[in-house]
């Protein structure tokens, strides 16, 4: 089966000679929710851009479904729905005319229904009659997905979708999302809330500097990368951790009361039974324990910052 | 084809008219009446013929194609600048839809409405002088022609404009005097031989006769010339705006 989205050898330099992008490769499967994570200046929009259309790519390919993005761009780009980042949108317009006006620009026949229908997925069904420049900041966002949407996208890119949209409508975004997911929709999204992407993504693709650093199954990316830690909370306060126990490398907490240990899951042997031997021999008593998994967040956050520390 | 591609553009360009009713057919209408009271009345008075034809009619096909001109121009710059101005050309750059639909969807809009306003002032002369129109076909014709060829030229301004000040800069500095010095109130052959010969660099001048042409059967220049000309001057036109999509000027990055 022919990936939703592929791209090979894709460069970007700005006119301004800054180079965007560098020998991007990347393949997005149908069906998929993949997370583009990167700091700001990535590269991000600038791929997204570049598949959507609107920023030329400088060398490479891209095929939407096997469409090349250039020579067949009619079938390429009528498959993708995008929500740019910068909230960009009309003032005097109606949510349903400009719905109507988007659909009609992806070359769709005219459907009140479907426009009906995005409008009460997205929140907006109230607002029909106000002028886009009435609306809030976050109901214009949601608009804008309500755009991306009206022609029925079988690829919708979300450049940072829930920039500036409170909890409760977050939820329901996402939700919305998940339903597309459901129906068969690909889903490109980008963001910097990392727990947003650790909830939804199948996939994640983080990029540094224009360069794809990595790119993994999200569950095998945080069995993989995934530190986890064990707490152990003591009876009796320790002062100093018994010589015996060395080898573990413990960190002592809560001011005597917890020790703490780092392990790898990804290590044929964690150590753990291990540890709590020597812990009995050492003649500490616990009363409780707990371990916690580090997130896509810490993940990204030390993979990127390698990343840049490798670059200088 | 992309056709309701297209139409969605089509029309949202004439419901922007519609908003703008009063600046878009209001004012023009009303600057007209304001020449034809000035020129026509207070001129006319004491010029009375032109080549046979009383000095009130003599100034209509000018003053169409004076308001022609200038409305071609601004509405289409206008129609697309703003999209790019606020970001919302983001959409059209990502539609299915080709350069040329865009253009005819814009450019298409905009020559409409010029059109329209040309036939509305044509009207609005009939309350001031009695006119009569010796080649309808023509006369349209190049109503047509001319609302095309100037909706094209701003389309292209407003593609090249990086600011408000360039976009109202061509129509105010460039198309205004071009009308004015290319025999919108008089007849070119009125003027000293040199100044006439200068006048034929003057692209407008054959618009301007052409157009009078239809209505009088009196010309500046020959009418073949003159045709030949907005032709011309269409395939310029053209040739621009298609070398801004093939090379994505100022349009994408
Ligand atoms: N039109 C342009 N001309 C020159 N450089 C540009 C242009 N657009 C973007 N860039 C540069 O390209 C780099 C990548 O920008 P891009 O917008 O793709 O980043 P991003 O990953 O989307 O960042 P963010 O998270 O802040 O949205 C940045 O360094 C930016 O300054
Ligand atoms: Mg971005």
């Amino acid at each position: 089966m022919t990936a939703a989205i592929s791209v090979s050898h894709l460069n970007k330099t700005y006119a301004s000679g800054f180079q965007a992008l560098k020998d991007i490769n990347l393949d997005i499967r149908h069906g998929e929710i993949f997370a583009l994570l990167g700091p700001n200046g990535a590269g991000k929009t600038t791929l997204i851009g570049i598949v959507c259309g609107i920023v030329r790519p400088t060398s490479g390919r891209v095929t939407v479904a096997g469409h090349d993005i250039i020579a067949d761009y009619r079938a390429a780009r009528s498959l993708i729905g995008l929500v740019p980042q910068e909230l960009t949108t009309d003032a005097f317009e109606t949510p349903p005319a400009t719905l109507r006006f988007s659909r009609g620009l992806f070359g769709k026949p005219p459907n009140p229904d479907h426009i009906e229908k995005v409008l009460k997925q997205l929140s907006l069904w109230d607002k029909r009659d106000a002028k886009i420049r009435m609306l809030s900041g976050g109901m214009k966002r949601r608009l804008m997905i309500a755009k991306a949407l009206a022609h029925e996208p079988q690829i919708l890119f979300l450049d940072e979708p829930t920039a500036g949209v409170d909890v409760e409508l977050r939820k329901d975004m996402w939700q919305l999302v998940r339903e597309l997911r459901a129906s068969g929709v690909t889903i490109i999204l980008t963001t910097h809330y990392i727990e947003e992407a650790e909830d939804m993504a199948d996939r994640v693709g983080v990029i540094n500097h224009g360069e794809i650093i990595l790119v993994e199954d999200k569950a095998e990316l945080m069995r993989k990368l995934g530190k986890k830690q064990l707490t152990l909370e003591l009876r009796e306060r320790v002062d100093a951790i018994p010589a015996a126990l060395a080898p573990y490398r413990l960190a002592l907490a809560g001011g005597g009361t917890e020790l703490i240990y780092n392990y790898d899951t990804r290590g044929e042997h964690t150590g753990i039974t291990d540890l709590l031997d020597a812990v009995r021999h050492a003649g500490i008593k616990f009363k409780d324990l707990q371990t916690t998994q580090s997130s896509l967040e810490d993940i990204f956050v030390g993979l990127v910052s390698r990343d840049s520390g490798a670059g200088r | 084809m992309n056709f309701y591609g297209v139409r969605a553009i089509y029309t949202y360009e004439m419901a922007r008219t519609g908003r703008t009713l009063f600046q878009s057919v209001v004012s023009p209408v009303i600057s007209t009446s304001l020449y034809f009271i000035v020129f026509g009345a207070a001129i006319g008075s004491r010029i009375t013929h032109i080549d046979g034809v009383s000095y009130g009619a003599f100034i209509v096909p000018g003053l169409i194609m004076l308001m022609l001109l200038t409305q071609s121009v601004t509405n289409a710059a206008f129609g697309i600048y703003f999209p790019r101005f606020v970001g919302t050309i983001y959409e059209i750059l990502s539609a299915p839809i080709s350069a040329f639909e865009i253009v005819l969807g814009y450019v298409g809009a905009a020559a409409t409405k010029s059109i329209i306003l040309g036939l509305i002032i044509l009207a609005t002369s009939f309350l001031f002088v009695p006119i009569h129109i010796e080649h309808p076909f023509w006369m349209l014709a190049f109503l047509f022609l001319t609302a095309l060829s100037f909706s094209l030229l701003g389309f292209i301004l407003g593609i090249w404009a990086e600011g408000f000040e360039k976009l109202q800069i061509v129509p105010l500095l460039i198309i205004t005097p071009l009308t004015f010095l290319g025999g919108t109130f008089y007849s070119t052959s009125v003027l000293p031989p040199f100044w006439r010969t200068v006048t034929l660099f003057n692209p407008l001048v054959y618009l301007i006769s052409g157009f009078r042409w239809s209505f009088f059967g009196i010309a500046d220049v020959n009418v073949q010339m003159s045709v030949a000309m907005t032709l011309l001057f269409l395939a310029v036109c053209l040739a621009i705006v298609s070398w801004f999509f093939k090379t994505g000027y100022r349009l994408k990055n």
